[in-house]
């Protein structure tokens, strides 16, 4: 597989969250806004591509029965970098993100690749994947606050776009909307993508 | 924050549940919701787990973290105290309890890396509750995750006999009834507020 055959497979076609249904605590948590979901993106795009490349240098020294506590320490690592860059420089998304972005620890799309890929490929493969399957899961992040803060808010990223008579349903800023249109979303790309068979 | 540890538990039962408002523990809540046993299984030992690691890390948290100002750790200290703790009843119950081995072991790998028990500890240091609210906290909060888990694997053994477009099959299907059990949630939310 060449390097954009390896994006193209991690971020589409066998994207974490909706054909692995990985990671969908945060995926559903953090969609109200768009601007926290971009951060939040990108911050797992962070620590996925670093700690996939990290796992996989040291790949031949981990013992086998205690690779999976050294995985999970090395995402730790990094996802502590990502907390303390946000407590510093972005304070108020930091705190909306709230322990999101802790969470990302047990992301369950960290510890899938890491096992899946990295432990298993060179580093910079691995660091590829990381950033294509980091791309999936920002694009399913980024769909979903999409609908929610357009019709919760009426805006995109903050700005204003829909005019005074635009009334907010907030159902879609509470949390059932996330669970409904994350299954919409399913259900699309399973129609339309892979052609779900009887 | 000055909210009894009583009010907390319910709060953290039915106001802010652990999964249907907060969105914790969802991987494993959509994989094991298949059959009624596990589910239960998986239930009563998140309960557990939850209930004893939260009062431990809040311990951590309070006696060494503060005191040697190492608090940008907690993330990697709150993981091994989990880890360490699931390793240690794993050992304790397969000792002491063979039986109760076969029908829990299984399951407490997988809570290690449950994000609703990682979830709530960082909630507690988040919201600073004291010893004994995060004592109640932690157990309403594997109450909730117990209770939904059982609901959702109660609804999901109805609906093997029911027809369910193709593309929605499985997880889509479980998460637009997890949409409408959060949606019956939200009736409870005026009752308490916990942030």
């Amino acid at each position: 597989m060449t390097k954009k055959d390896i994006f193209i497979v991690s971020a589409f076609k066998e994207n974490s969250v909706w054909r692995q249904i990985l990671g969908i605590c945060s995926a559903l948590a953090v969609t109200n806004l768009m601007m926290n979901s971009l951060i939040m993106g990108l911050g797992v795009i962070f620590c996925l591509a670093l700690s996939g490349f990290t796992i996989s240098l040291i790949r031949a020294w981990i013992p086998r029965s205690v690779r999976m506590m050294v995985q999970t320490l090395i995402i730790a690592a990094y996802v502590i970098i990502v907390d303390i860059f946000l407590q510093a420089n972005l304070p108020l998304i930091s705190k909306q993100l709230g322990p999101y972005v802790g969470l990302i620890i047990t992301n369950c799309i960290l510890m899938g690749r890491a096992e899946a890929f990295a432990s298993q490929n060179k580093p910079l493969d691995s660091l590829i994947d990381g950033v294509g399957a980091g791309a999936g899961y920002t694009l399913v992040l980024l769909v979903i606050s999409f609908i929610r803060e357009l019709f919760g808010f009426g805006s995109i990223f903050g700005i204003k776009i829909m005019g005074s008579w635009w009334t907010n349903w907030s159902i879609m800023v509470m949390a059932p909307s996330a669970f409904f249109i994350l299954a919409m979303l399913i259900w699309i790309i399973n129609v339309k993508f892979y052609k779900a068979k009887a | 924050m000055d909210i009894s540890s009583f009010v907390l538990f319910w709060a953290a039962i039915f106001t802010s549940n652990i999964l249907l408002t907060n969105f914790l523990g969802m991987c494993s809540y959509l994989s094991v919701s298949r059959e009624m046993e596990s589910s239960f299984g998986l239930g009563i030992s998140v309960l557990f787990v939850l209930t004893v690691t939260t009062g431990l890390n809040w311990l951590v948290y309070r006696y060494i973290l503060v005191p040697f100002d190492i608090v940008y750790l907690q993330y990697i200290v709150f993981i091994i105290v989990i880890a360490a703790f699931v390793q240690l009843l794993e050992l304790v119950i397969e000792r002491y309890a063979p039986a109760l081995y076969y029908t829990l072991g299984i399951f407490l790998p997988l809570i290690t890396v449950n994000c609703a028990i990682f979830g709530v500890s960082l909630f507690m240091v988040i919201r600073n509750y004291n010893f004994l609210q995060s004592i109640a906290f932690g157990a309403g909060s594997g109450i909730g995750w117990m209770l939904a888990i059982l609901m959702l694997a109660a609804i999901r053994r109805k609906l093997k006999e029911k027809l369910v477009p193709t593309g929605l099959q499985g997880v889509g299907i479980s998460l637009i009834i997890t949409g409408i059990m959060a949606l019956a949630f939200v009736g409870f939310s005026g009752i308490v507020q916990v942030q």
